[in-house]
């Protein structure tokens, strides 16, 4: 399927073009129930078992909104320094579609809860940008098809369909922005710090499990190009399939570069849905309509209109917890950061962490100093975003009791974090399997020294005579002998007595 | 005996049932005789359920003899119009694309029913998707009217009206979305309500025109349409459009009919529906009607309503509409019929193949103008343009009734029409409802009650009664008043 | 807001043939109707007659009325998310024309959509 296609330079690229964003995000809710009915809203599950007449679109059936979903939308709305509609309805989009029981999606047309507002974004060097928000309106996702039959288990090729609706119904927030013009070279990274900011901000109002893999974020990346000679506006393509954050920067690279290639070489942009694929990082055409699209929207009759009062709107207001940007800017304030050390904290992921594992106990330097180092270097080596590694800040908080408790020392800490991301379970339970406990039996320790001293006699005259930097070195055998497990400063005190 | 328990209204069969008089058995095995006897003629039935009635019978005696309170209706025998689900029992809509359909639930209306005790006798015939005013539309054949089997029984809900008229049943449900409850009502010399929009749950009635349809009680007499309709009838949070409010006192407003006194009630005639295109004999009808309220002690006015006149275009607009998004969901896929599926074919062509082969012509035509009306660029010519009809509709109303209580007309403008005279003229048959829409569009209850017999052709005529939103029981008490002092009318020999 | 204005006025339409077999041909194609030969001819005509007739809807819908969707003035009717009992696999699935592994069997699907 895949033709060599061609590409300009991304030098060249961003010489001859101005591209021009514009981003869709559909979020789904983790509410308890669907968008229209009382089925569990759950990810997995065995096919067709959370269906109901509503979502299963039976003859006769009928929808009644989510409150919760309303509610859901309205703090994203506010969250996304949008306005509130006063008054608004659903609507239904007309197109004949399989994974679509009623072959119309109930969805919101020209009059959307949440409109005109904007995210702020920070890129890695710590510019802002501000991206202009269109709309956030509600909707219900459709069902899931399997294809079988053909090579690849994707449409094309296909001898039948298997159709399960469990996730049919499920209530989605459509966030889509305003064209987002002037990013020039950095339109891939904003594309991908836009989707970043609004994942975190989703996370922190609590209405989406915001997994990426799992389908409940979901990014359409729109992309054009603006030739600098003219300024006159580009044909937009919409790319689709885009599971992963760095997948969206990827995608609308090489967007610009393919379109610019087309361009450049006197041919046109197709105004059309691509689909992007991780393996290769490239984007290639959907199937081609026969039609134009005519969805044939009307007012859902079957639903009456939404009119949020002003009250309510305020009371959610105050229902908004601290937002990612506050929390940073008051994070920085109270540890007294510099905006690079936040910034370097921002981009390695591990602000939010350090955040949570000082909220389990920990002190900040503690906390800091676990995250963007040990923790860090085993992200890295494990090709993982910190983020994703499987241990809790809860956990590191735990460690770090631990040690200021003098139960751990440092390295048996890190024996005891490298036990937990082996999943051999919690701190307290990876100190018991594997024994990590500080020798404190002083008896034991004495004779330790006591051997040590006995091994180096001319660093024990050393001591003896005063020179008491010289203890590292028996302490440094002491520890080699118990394995780590004694307590350093303990073996140098001990060190110190029996020489003096 | 027999013969006494097909003619009984249901208030009588009610009051003997519940007295241990007769067994709900017996009455239930007596209608189901009369439709074995005259169904094959007037073919009012798609489906009985002789087993399933006379379970719920069983019930309803074991519950009598038990000494338990029953509710007003228990044991009492029912038509059920076929669009209405039924848990485990055929519901077609009058389509082929239903044929076979077992629903897996029971619509409100249908549970209403059976928690109350009334039997279901089985499904009715309609017009397919409730879309036709002659039942002429159905899959299954047309209905006759049991008065003169060559002609119509009205539609689309001709099968609950014929069965009444038939003597099959003495109480049906009907829908009603452009008069199909009250326009076969008239030609079959029957009651038929259409209750406030939202006034009874939608939820289980298979949609043909969301915003337009609304279920509604079918009887012989006012006060059995009245208890009806007080079983059917209240909130339901299954239906988003369903009013949260109490069900107006239809019953008692029946009642307070029967004495006989309307002095003091303002009547308003609706000046739009008369004049050309209207039978002389209907006109004589509701002229009679109208001395008849007189004596009654009403006060009686013309009003105009202006806009009326573009209720039937904006209705043809609208329902279509609506009609072309509510039918997208068959398409061979989860239920219904699936036609062309040979292995080689794609999804999209077993859509187009089954939606073809399974809807009608006239279900079609609607498909294809609700298509057009709600298409890009002619939206707001069509469909938008009739909804603002629909606003000036309700002010028209809004205005009479500030100076009416109720508003009258007849129902329909013709007694009922030949089978098959009107099949190639959609826009004859269209005038069908001519007077029944602008309550639809409106969502304000309306009825047709029998005004006797037209004096050129002896068929049944209908005088409607219009009342204003949630108050149901002003046209109820008029219609109880008028029934009584116009007796009886007699009834169709068979 | 309210719904987009796509068209000016009403008058060209009115009086005027305005549906051709072509466009039913298409409309069918909206509408998922593999209709015959025989029947866009049948359309064509009666479309263009019921069209023209409705059409005079925009004889009195002038600009400043406000249209109507809903016959009832309700708004804000919410559910309370709390889970109800479902259908059922075995239930869902028992109007299917084809089942397979718990699921909807259909032909194979040609396009994406949105
Ligand atoms: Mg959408
Ligand atoms: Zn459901």
């Amino acid at each position: 399927m895949t033709s060599l296609v061609e590409l300009m330079d991304y030098d060249e690229v961003i010489e001859k073009y101005d591209p021009v964003l514009g981003l869709e995000v559909h979020v789904e809710l983790h509410t308890n129930t669907k968008m229209f009915c009382g089925c569990a809203n759950e990810f997995g599950g065995e096919p067709n078992t959370n269906t109901c007449p509503t979502c299963l679109g039976l003859p006769g059936s009928l929808p009644v909104v989510n409150g919760k979903a309303v509610e859901s939308a309205i703090r994203i709305g506010l969250a996304l320094n949008c306005e509130i509609a006063e008054w608004c309805r659903f609507a239904r989009k007309n197109y004949f579609y399989p994974d679509m029981p009623k072959n119309f999606q109930t969805s919101q047309y020209d009059e959307p809860i949440a409109f005109n507002g904007w995210l702020d974004v920070t890129l890695d060097d710590g510019e802002v940008i501000r991206v202009e928000i269109e709309r956030a309106h509600m909707e219900e996702d459709t069902g899931k098809s399997l294809h079988v039959g053909g090579a690849t288990g994707r449409i094309h090729g296909a001898e039948h369909s298997l159709l399960d609706y469990n996730r049919a119904g499920v209530p989605l927030i459509e966030i889509v922005t305003k064209m987002i013009p002037g990013t020039g070279r950095r339109a891939p990274e904003v594309a991908r710090a836009y989707v970043t900011a609004l994942r975190d901000l989703l996370k922190a109002l609590d209405v989406s499990d915001v997994r990426m893999d799992q389908g409940s974020l979901r990014c359409d990346a729109n992309v054009s190009l603006s030739p600098k000679t003219t300024g006159a506006l580009g044909t937009r393509t919409e790319t689709k399939n885009v599971n992963s954050l760095r997948s969206v920067e990827r995608a609308v690279r090489f967007e610009m570069t393919r379109q610019a290639a087309v361009l450049s070489s006197g041919g046109e942009v197709t105004q059309e849905t691509r689909h992007f694929d991780e393996s290769s990082g490239s984007t290639s055409p959907g199937r081609k309509k026969e039609t134009a699209e005519d969805y044939r929207y009307f007012p859902e009759p079957d639903l009456v209109p939404i009119a949020p009062s002003r009250e309510w709107v305020e009371q959610l207001r105050g229902t908004l917890p601290e937002l990612p940007w506050e929390r940073r800017a008051r994070i920085q304030k109270e540890w007294n950061l510099t905006d690079e050390v936040l910034r370097d904290l921002v981009n390695a992921n591990a602000l939010d962490l350090i955040i949570a594992t000082v909220e389990a106990g920990a002190k900040p330097d503690e906390a800091r100093s676990w995250w963007v180092s040990y923790l860090a270097q085993q992200a890295n080596t494990r090709g993982v975003d910190l983020p994703d590694l499987p241990i809790t800040p809860a956990q590191v908080a735990r460690v770090i009791e631990l040690v200021n408790a003098g139960a751990l020392t440092n390295k048996l800490a890190r024996e005891a974090v490298n036990g937990v991301l082996a999943g051999e379970g919690s701190p307290d339970e990876v100190v018991e399997k594997r024994g990590l406990k500080v020798v404190s039996d002083d008896s034991a320790l004495e004779k330790a020294v006591d051997e040590a001293l006995a091994a180096q006699p001319d660093v024990a005259q050393k001591i003896r005579d005063g020179k008491v930097q010289a203890a590292g070195a028996i302490v440094g055998a002491v520890m080699k002998a118990t394995k780590g497990q004694a307590d350093a400063a303990r073996v140098r005190e001990i060190v110190l007595a029996r020489c003096s | 005996m027999t013969n006494d328990l097909i003619h009984a209204t249901a208030a009588e069969l009610a009051a003997k049932i519940h007295s241990g008089e007769v067994s709900s058995v017996e009455v239930t095995q007596a209608h189901l005789d009369r439709i074995a006897e005259t169904d094959q003629a007037v073919h009012a039935f798609l489906h009985v359920d002789a087993e399933g009635a006379l379970a719920q019978a069983r019930q309803v005696d074991a519950d009598v003899k038990a000494g338990k309170v029953v509710s007003p209706l228990a044991g009492v025998p029912l038509a059920l119009k076929d669009v209405m689900t039924t848990e485990g029992v055929p519901t077609t809509v009058g389509s082929k694309m239903l044929e076979g359909w077992l629903p897996p639930y029971d619509a409100t209306v249908t549970r209403k029913l059976k928690d109350a005790g009334v039997v279901i006798l089985g499904k009715t015939n309609m017009d397919e998707f409730a879309m036709g005013s002659s039942t002429e539309n159905s899959a299954y054949g047309p209905t006759h009217n049991p008065w003169d089997l060559d002609r119509i029984p009205g539609g689309s809900g001709g099968g609950s009206s014929a069965a009444l008229a038939a003597l099959q049943a003495p109480l049906a449900i009907g829908t009603d979305t452009g008069g199909s409850i009250r326009q076969p009502g008239a030609v079959t010399g029957t009651v038929g309500v259409k209750p406030t929009y939202g006034g009874v749950s939608r939820y289980g009635l298979v949609a043909f025109s969301s915003s337009l349809d609304q279920a509604g009680p079918c009887a012989r007499t006012v006060l059995d349409a009245a208890l009806l309709h007080e079983v059917i009838a209240g909130y339901d949070e299954m239906d988003s459009t369903s009013i949260n409010e109490p069900v107006p006192p239809v019953v008692a407003a029946a009642r307070e009919g029967l004495n006989g006194d309307l002095t003091g009630v303002r009547i308003g005639v609706v000046t739009q529906f008369s004049g050309e295109g209207y039978q002389p004999g209907v006109l004589r009808s509701f002229q009679a009607a109208v001395s008849q309220l007189k004596e009654l002690g009403a006060e009686i006015a013309d009003v105009s309503c202006p806009s009326f006149d573009y209720a039937l275009p904006a209705y043809y607009l609208i329902a279509p509409s609506e009609c072309s998004s509510n039918l997208a969901r068959f398409d061979a896929m989860r239920y219904g019929l699936r036609v062309g599926d040979d292995g080689t074919r794609s999804t999209e062509e077993v859509m187009s193949l089954t939606r073809e082969a399974g809807f009608g012509p006239e279900v079609k035509r609607r498909i294809m103008i609700g298509t057009y009306a709600l298409s890009s660029g002619y939206y707001d010519a069509y469909y938008g343009s009739a909804q603002k009809v629909r606003t000036l509709i309700t002010q028209d109303f809004q205005k009479a009734f500030a100076t009416f209580d109720v508003l009258i007309s007849p129902t329909t403008p013709t007694t009922a029409f030949k089978i098959g005279e009107r099949a190639n003229d959609p826009m004859a048959m269209y005038k069908a409802d001519l007077c029944t829409i602008p309550a639809n569009l409106a969502g304000t209850p309306a009825m047709s009650v029998p005004s006797g017999l037209s004096d050129e052709d002896g068929l049944p005529v209908g005088l409607q009664i219009m009342a204003p939103a949630l108050q149901d029981h002003r046209m109820y008490r008029v219609a109880a008043a008028y029934e009584a002092a116009r007796g009886a009318f007699g009834g169709p020999s068979l | 807001m309210g719904f987009p204005i796509r068209i000016p006025t009403l008058r060209g339409l009115t009086g005027v043939p305005s549906i051709s077999r072509d466009e039913v041909a298409h409309l069918a194609k909206l509408a998922r109707l593999a209709v015959t030969e025989d029947e866009l001819d049948l359309f064509a005509g009666q479309l263009d007659v019921i069209l023209q007739s409705v059409a005079t809807v925009g004889d009195i819908a002038t600009a400043d009325i406000p249209p109507t969707s809903h016959a009832v003035p309700l708004t804000n009717v919410f559910r309370e998310d709390v889970v109800r009992p479902s259908l059922g696999q075995q239930q869902a699935l028992s109007g299917a024309p084809e089942a397979e592994d718990g699921r909807f069997r259909v032909p194979r699907i040609l396009g994406e959509e949105a």
